[in-house]
C-alpha cells in the first residue's frame, strides 16, 4: 500500500455528546490516515463510536453531539471549523456515505431518478439530460440490469440488495475521494453481501477512491480491507495491515474478537468469548476502558496506555499485548511479520 | 371502509367540537393498505357499491328519524282552521299515508333525483339546497385554503425547531384553536374586528359576481372582505389540526435515515425540507384534510348562522326550526353524498402521493 500523500488524514478526532446524564465521549482521540484507493475496515462493537466517527467525517453529527477537537484533513484541507455551507459543498462530491439499512436510505416517495439527479445538480450546473445520463451510467456500473427502466422506479420496487446498489451508485455519482460505508452489507443476506463486496472492491480499484468500511464483521474486513482499525469505547485500540492484525492480534480485545469468529481450522472447538459487555460511554472506567473485561489486566492498566506504533504500520494501545510466540516480552512488536501480504 | 361521520347536529344543540383523537379514529381505516392485487376498476366498483349501501342506510335513518321529531302539520295550521281543513293539509303533504308507504315514495322519487317539495317554500328541496350550496362551498374552500396556507408553514417551522420560543407559541396557539368553541370564536371575531375596530363587515356575502352562472364572493374586494371573518372562523380548528399533523410528521421524518442520506448527498436545506420532507408529510395531511373537508361543510352550520352567511347551513337551521322535513332530509342526503365522494377522492389522491399504495399495483 503506498502511503504517499494520504487523501484523508484524521488526527485526535473528538466527538462528544452532551446529554443530560453527562458527556458521552463517543469518539475520543481517533487518528488514522487513508491513501488513494485504500480500503480501511473500522471494526468494533455497537456503541464503540465507529458510526459517529463516520458521521464526523461528513460533518453530520447532530446535536447534542459536537466535534470538540482534532483535525480532519481531506486532500490537505482542514475540515474542522468549516461553515455548514462548506460542509454541504463537500458532502456527496469529495466525501460520500453509504448507510446501513438500504430499506431506509432511499426516500420512499421519490423516484430513483429524482434522487440521483438532485445529487448531481446540487453540486454542478448540469442539464437534466446530462445528469440523467450520468445517473444511468452509475446504475449500470454497480450492476443494476436495465438501468433505463429502473431509473423511473420507486425504492419499494427494488430488493434490499438492489437498493444498496442504488445507494452505492448515488454515493459514486460525483466521484468522491473518500466513501464512508457504515455497515452497508449487514442488513443483506450472505450471497448478496458477497456480490456487493466484490463490486465495491472493483470500484475502489477502478476509480482510486478510498473507503472506510465500518463493520463488526471481521470476515468482511478480511476479504475487503487493506488495513483495519479496531475501536473500543471511542478509541482505536489496534490498527495495522488487515492480514497482520487478523492473523496475530496484539490487543486482548482484538484477540477476543478474532477468537470469537468460527473458522474451518477450529472445527469442533469451543469459540472464545469476551466476558462482560461494552461499557457505557457515560461511565468509563479510569485508565484502560477494556481493563474490566480483560484477563490480562493488572495495576498498570489503571493508566490509559498510549497508542504505540511499530515499524510495520501496526499500532496498539495495551500494557500487556499478546505478543507472537518467540518474542521477548516487552520487545519490538511483530518484527518477524506474520503478514502474508 | 367508508369513513363518514354521520352529521351529528340533528337537534338544535351546537355542533360539538371533535377532539383530536376522533380525527385519527376516522383516519385509521384509510391507512389500512388498499387491496393491491386487484385492478383499479374492481376497487372503484367495490367502493361504489359500498357507497350505495351507505346512502340507502342513511336514507332510512334520516327519513324515520325525522318522523320522530315533531309534527310539521302544527306549523301549517292556524287556530281558526277546522278539522276538515287540517286533514286537507295533511293529505296535501302526503302525511296521512302509512310511514312505509311514505318511505317507498321517498326512495322511488329520490332515485329519480326528486327529494321532495319544501313544506315552507313549495319548491323542490334539492333545488333550494343546490341554490345555496355555492355559498357554503366557497366558504369551505377558502377555509381549507387557509388551513393549508397557515397550517403547513407554521407546522413545518414548529417541527424543524421544536424548542424555539416561536414554536412553543405556535403550539400553544394551536391548542387554543382546538379548544375554543367555534361559535364563541365567531362572536369574538365579530366583536373585535367588526364592532371595536370596524375593519371588516360581519354579515352577509357582500358583492358577488357570476362565474359560470354561479355567484361568488371572492372575486370582488367587497366579497373578500366579507369572506375573511367567517372563513377564518371556520378554518381555525383545521389550521390547528394541520399545524399539529405537520409538526408531528416533520419531527418523525427528520429523524429518518433517508433525510440523513439526503444531507450526505450534499443537498441544501431548502431541497431537503421542500421536497424530501414535504412529500412525506403531505400524505397524512392530504388524507386528513380531505376527510375534514366534509366536516368543514358540516361545521359551516354554526359559522353561517353567526355571520348570516346565506349558505346551506343557515337554510338547515331555519328548516329545522320550521320542521321542513324534505329540506332537512335532502340536506342530510347531500352531506352523506359529499362524504362518500370525498372519501373516494382522498383514496385516489393518497395513492398518487404514496407510490407504495398505488391502486392495482401488481409490481414489486
Amino acid at each position: 500500500m503506498s502511503q504517499t500523500s494520504p487523501v484523508l488524514q484524521v488526527e485526535d478526532l473528538q466527538t462528544h455528546f452532551f446529554t443530560r446524564a453527562g458527556v458521552a465521549r463517543a469518539v475520543d482521540g481517533v487518528s488514522f490516515s487513508l491513501g488513494r484507493g485504500e480500503v480501511m475496515g473500522l471494526v468494533g462493537e455497537s456503541g464503540s463510536g465507529k458510526t459517529v466517527t463516520g458521521f464526523s467525517l461528513l460533518g453530520l453529527v447532530d446535536p447534542p453531539g459536537r466535534i470538540v477537537g482534532g483535525s480532519i484533513r481531506l486532500g490537505g484541507e482542514e475540515l474542522i471549523g468549516r461553515s455548514e455551507r462548506d460542509w454541504q459543498a463537500l458532502r456527496g462530491t469529495r466525501i460520500a456515505m453509504i448507510f446501513q439499512d438500504p430499506m431506509m436510505t432511499l426516500n420512499p416517495v421519490l423516484r430513483i431518478d429524482t434522487q440521483m439527479i438532485e445529487a448531481i445538480r446540487a453540486h454542478a450546473p448540469v442539464s437534466e439530460a446530462d445528469a440523467r445520463e450520468r445517473a444511468r451510467a452509475a446504475l449500470a456500473r454497480v450492476g443494476i440490469p436495465s438501468p433505463d427502466e429502473r431509473l423511473a422506479a420507486y425504492p419499494h420496487q427494488f430488493s434490499g440488495g438492489m437498493r444498496q446498489r442504488v445507494a452505492i451508485a448515488i454515493a459514486l455519482l460525483n466521484e468522491p475521494d473518500v466513501i464512508v460505508a457504515d455497515e452497508p452489507t449487514t442488513a443483506l443476506d450472505v450471497t448478496i453481501q458477497a456480490q456487493i463486496l466484490y463490486e465495491v472492491r472493483k470500484l475502489c480499484a477502478e476509480t482510486g477512491m478510498a473507503m472506510i468500511w465500518i463493520t463488526h464483521d471481521l470476515a468482511v474486513v478480511g476479504g475487503l480491507a487493506d488495513k483495519v482499525a479496531v475501536m473500543y469505547a471511542g478509541r482505536i485500540v489496534e490498527e495495522g495491515p488487515v492480514d497482520a492484525v487478523l492473523d496475530g492480534p496484539l490487543h486482548p480485545y482484538t484477540h477476543g474478537l478474532v477468537g470469537s469468529v468460527p473458522s474451518q481450522n477450529q472445527r469442533g472447538q469451543k469459540l472464545t468469548q469476551i466476558p462482560g459487555m461494552a461499557p457505557s460511554l457515560l461511565s468509563l472506567p479510569p485508565g484502560c476502558s477494556f481493563a474490566p473485561r480483560c484477563a490480562r489486566a493488572d495495576g498498570a492498566c489503571a493508566v490509559m496506555p498510549d497508542l504505540v506504533g511499530s515499524g510495520d504500520g501496526r499500532a496498539m494501545r495495551c500494557h500487556h499485548p499478546h505478543l507472537p510466540p518467540g518474542e521477548a516480552a516487552g520487545g519490538a512488536i511483530g518484527e518477524t511479520g506474520r503478514a502474508r501480504a | 371502509m367508508p369513513v363518514f361521520a354521520p352529521p351529528d347536529f340533528l337537534g338544535e344543540a351546537p355542533v360539538p367540537v371533535r377532539p383530536f383523537s376522533a380525527v385519527f379514529t376516522s383516519f385509521a381505516p384509510l391507512c389500512a393498505p388498499v387491496e393491491r392485487s386487484r385492478p383499479m376498476s374492481v376497487f372503484i366498483l367495490r367502493r361504489l357499491m359500498q357507497s350505495a349501501l351507505v346512502m340507502v342506510a342513511m336514507a332510512a335513518i334520516v327519513f324515520f328519524g325525522m318522523h320522530l321529531v315533531g309534527d310539521p302539520v302544527d306549523m301549517f295550521v292556524s287556530p281558526d282552521m277546522d278539522q276538515a281543513d287540517i286533514e286537507q293539509v295533511v293529505r296535501a303533504l302526503g302525511l296521512d299515508r302509512p310511514i312505509l308507504e311514505q318511505f317507498w315514495a321517498f326512495v322511488t322519487s329520490a332515485l329519480q333525483g326528486d327529494l321532495g317539495q319544501s313544506f315552507v317554500f313549495g319548491q323542490p328541496a334539492l333545488g333550494l339546497i343546490l341554490e345555496r350550496m355555492p355559498a357554503t362551498l366557497e366558504l369551505a374552500f377558502i377555509a381549507l385554503l387557509m388551513a393549508i396556507v397557515f397550517g403547513i408553514p407554521l407546522g413545518l417551522y414548529a417541527g424543524l425547531k421544536p424548542d424555539s420560543p416561536v414554536s412553543r407559541t405556535i403550539m400553544a396557539g394551536s391548542i387554543l384553536g382546538f379548544s375554543l368553541p367555534t361559535f364563541w370564536v365567531g362572536i369574538m371575531l365579530i366583536m373585535v374586528f367588526a364592532v371595536m375596530l370596524g375593519w371588516l363587515p360581519s354579515t352577509g356575502r357582500g358583492e358577488t359576481v357570476e362565474v359560470l352562472g354561479v355567484p361568488v364572493s371572492f372575486l370582488t374586494l367587497d366579497g373578500l372582505r366579507h369572506l375573511i371573518l367567517p372563513a377564518f372562523n371556520l378554518a381555525l380548528l383545521k389550521i390547528s389540526l394541520v399545524i399539529r399533523l405537520t409538526r408531528a410528521g416533520t419531527r418523525e421524518v427528520m429523524l429518518q435515515d433517508y433525510i440523513k442520506f439526503a444531507r450526505a448527498k450534499g443537498l441544501g436545506r431548502g431541497r431537503i425540507v421542500g421536497v424530501h420532507v414535504m412529500k412525506n408529510i403531505l400524505i397524512p395531511v392530504v388524507t386528513v384534510l380531505g376527510l375534514e373537508f366534509g366536516s368543514l361543510i358540516a361545521f359551516s352550520v354554526v359559522t353561517e348562522t353567526i355571520f348570516a352567511w346565506p349558505g346551506m347551513g343557515k337554510l338547515l337551521i331555519e328548516s329545522i326550526q320550521q320542521l321542513d322535513r324534505p329540506v332537512i332530509v335532502a340536506y342530510l342526503m347531500m352531506i352523506v353524498f359529499l362524504f362518500v365522494v370525498i372519501n373516494l377522492v382522498v383514496d385516489v389522491l393518497y395513492s398518487i402521493l404514496d407510490p407504495r399504495v398505488r391502486l392495482g399495483d401488481r409490481g414489486a
